[in-house]
């Protein structure tokens, strides 16, 4: 669905989502790597299981949560990627840190 | 040189003004008041200085610049500017909370305490002010299928551009009102990415409306870049106008827009990817989370923190600048945030009153010449009624609890007073955006459903963590005495010295009562 444009080259970063071994660049944040790596869905609502995929981009409407290392609930757009980060799809309700 | 943290543990215990967000008043009030001699703390949830206009500024090529036209490129100077101050800053630190000090903080000597987590790592900041420079969010589109993946936000697609040099591979559709939509246009045009249409749901009575303020616009400095902008992307791309529905369809992603015009006739635009936005409303949650009053704003049909003439908010020792005050765009957000860094530097005793007069009055006359013509650009863009409270009942209202707006509305129809007591019905707005993506469609459509001014009905009421927030860091966090035995009853010490409750081993503490 995104392309990236030639003209930007950075050091390339591996990171995996759902086991399947990714590249990023360096810079990119979790969501912004998926979207470039054609994965769209990043979770699926607790309610009633749809799949949902990152809609803002900044921080904003939380549909893209996913499992960073093992940790739920990370917001994907706001998490650069680093090397060898684990990362997966959310599925339903995580149990929410909450602190309410 | 601005200093960087990545901690919170390595973070001062307090500063004289603590702000909180880096785009451009934030960054302008942060070199305004150091400038002065405050010790200043500017946090941003981030990776990287620059808010939402200058997104990615800091590591920008050439390329992406003149992608992103010349309004962007003058990031560089304010970022620079910033970047030789003395201000500390954080980057990648979430503000979840803004209080007065609370009274157990042993010798605290600030009035207002700072809730950052930062690295892991949560703390509660002293500060003698703070600054909310928050900005902007995008205004809630709810048509039915907007939570479709393949359905984003226009400014999305746009912070791809910016910060990944991710522009949208197939056909895309762009859909709604505003300056920013044609800008995306346009920078879209620029990465050799432009959308097969632009749908244009500004209703065509808003040009009436706005006419009496069209001579003032048309002497401001937006008038020829802005007819210039509508001129070029008209002349790239096909804009569909009079529209008075939308609706995206897919089965697990986005397939098609179909568009409904003014005069009943229906169109279907198949396409890979669909890009909405009506507009911007101030980032509302830390401001109401703070206890910050606010007030509806009838021409922008938004809600927006009330702020006297120096932008000081109903709360002691808390300013608001920029669009997070009220939507003023980028050049008038710089001028709050040097106003915000006067002000506290004044309130301070860093200045004289003869300074602050004089500065002041040379700031506020620069405010209103940005200003001009802005009344014509907030009545243009003012958004549809119908795209601001779904007329379809399976449009979904509330993204995060999955509520319609048929739910909203059947509810709101029980005589549900406020939005508070919706979400004791529904759960809108619980969820983990915090009504971020609902809070005004509900107060919107409860307005209606009572036939009332949104004014009367109110927001969502917010409280701390705006966002969640790992119990763990909370409970990592130093805590007094005093704090300890107002929730525990008594306080835990190792025998060898005193520490914070829970990482104590059991065999050699004590417990005081
Ligand atoms: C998606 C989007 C794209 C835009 N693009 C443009 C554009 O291209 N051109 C233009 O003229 N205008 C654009 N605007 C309008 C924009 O609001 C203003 O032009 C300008 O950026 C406002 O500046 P500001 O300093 O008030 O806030 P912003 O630039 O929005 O900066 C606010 C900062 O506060 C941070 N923040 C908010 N809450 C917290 C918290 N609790 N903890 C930590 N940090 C926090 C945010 O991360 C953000 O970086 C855009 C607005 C949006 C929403
Ligand atoms: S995409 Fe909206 S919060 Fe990340």
């Amino acid at each position: 669905m995104y392309r990236r444009l030639p003209d930007r080259a950075r050091a390339l970063v591996r990171f995996t989502f759902d086991g399947e071994a990714l590249t990023a660049q360096e810079g990119d944040t979790v969501a912004a790597a998926l979207l470039a790596a054609g994965q769209l869905a990043t979770r699926h609502t607790p309610v009633s299981r749809a799949p949902r995929a990152p809609y803002c981009m900044m921080g904003v409407c939380f549909e893209c949560l996913v499992v960073i290392d093992g940790a739920p609930n990370r917001q994907g757009c706001l998490t650069p990627v680093v090397e060898g980060m684990r990362v997966e799809t959310q599925q339903g309700a995580a149990v929410f840190e909450d602190a309410e | 040189m601005s200093e960087r943290f990545t901690s919170a543990s390595d973070l001062r215990r307090s500063y004289d003004l603590v702000i909180v967000g880096a785009g451009p008043a934030g960054l302008a009030a942060a070199a305004t008041a150091s400038g002065f001699g405050l010790s200043v703390l500017l946090a941003d949830e981030n990776g990287a200085p620059g808010g939402q206009i200058y997104r990615g500024i800091t590591r920008s090529s050439e390329a992406d610049r003149r992608r992103l036209g010349p309004d962007y490129a003058a990031g560089k100077k304010l970022s620079a500017a910033f970047a030789e101050s003395a201000a500390a800053y954080t980057l990648g630190a979430l503000v979840w909370s803004v209080a007065p000090t609370d009274e157990e903080t042993p010798d605290a000597d600030y009035p207002l305490e700072v809730g950052i987590s930062l690295g892991g790592v949560a703390r509660a900041i002293g500060a003698q002010r703070v600054l909310l420079a928050t900005g902007a969010i995008e205004r809630p589109f709810p048509i039915p299928g907007w939570t479709l993946p393949g359905v984003m936000s226009a400014g999305a697609a746009q912070i791809l551009l910016k910060t990944s040099a991710l522009a949208p591979s197939g056909r895309t559709v762009i859909a709604g009102s505003g300056p920013l939509l044609y800008l995306l246009a346009s920078q879209l045009i620029a990465a050799g990415a432009p959308p097969v249409a632009l749908v244009d749901t500004t209703p065509r009575k808003n040009w009436r409306v706005a006419l009496p303020d069209f001579p003032a616009f048309a002497m401001s400095s937006y008038a020829a870049k802005g007819l210039k902008l509508l001129f070029d992307v008209a002349k790239r791309i096909r804009v569909i106008r009079n529209v008075s529905a939308l609706e995206a369809v897919g089965g697990d992603k986005f397939e098609t827009l179909i568009v409904t015009r003014t005069n009943g006739t229906m169109e279907r635009i198949d396409a890979d990817l669909l890009l909405l936005h009506q507009g911007v409303a101030p980032n509302l949650n830390l401001s109401s989370a703070a206890g910050c009053a606010l007030e509806w704003d009838e021409k922008q049909a938004l809600f927006r923190p009330k702020r006297d003439e120096w932008l000081e908010s109903s709360e002691a020792g808390i300013s608001i600048a920029g669009d997070g005050g009220g939507i003023v765009g980028a050049q008038a957000s710089v001028i709050e945030g040097e106003i915000a860094g006067l002000v506290a530097a004044f309130r301070l005793s860093r200045i004289s009153k003869e300074m602050f007069a004089q500065r002041g009055a040379e700031l506020k006359k620069r405010l209103a010449s940005v200003l001009r013509g802005r009344a014509f650009l907030d009545r243009l863009f003012r958004p549809a009624d119908e795209f601001r409270v779904p007329q379809r009942d399976d449009a979904i209202v509330c993204r995060c609890e999955e509520v319609s707006a048929g739910r909203v509305r059947a509810t709101a129809a029980l005589g549900v007073q406020g939005p508070n007591q919706m979400k004791a019905f529904l759960r809108c707005g619980m969820g983990p955006c915090q009504g971020r993506l609902c809070g005004l469609t509900v107060s919107e459509m409860i307005a209606q459903a009572r036939g009332v001014s949104p004014a009367d009905v109110g927001y969502y009421r917010l409280r701390p963590p705006v966002k969640p927030v790992p119990l763990r860091e909370f409970a990592a966090m130093p805590q007094s005495d005093a704090a300890i035995t107002a929730v525990a009853g008594f306080v835990e010490r190792s025998v060898e010295k005193g520490s914070a409750a829970g990482s104590l081993e059991p065999d050699n503490r004590i417990v005081e009562r």
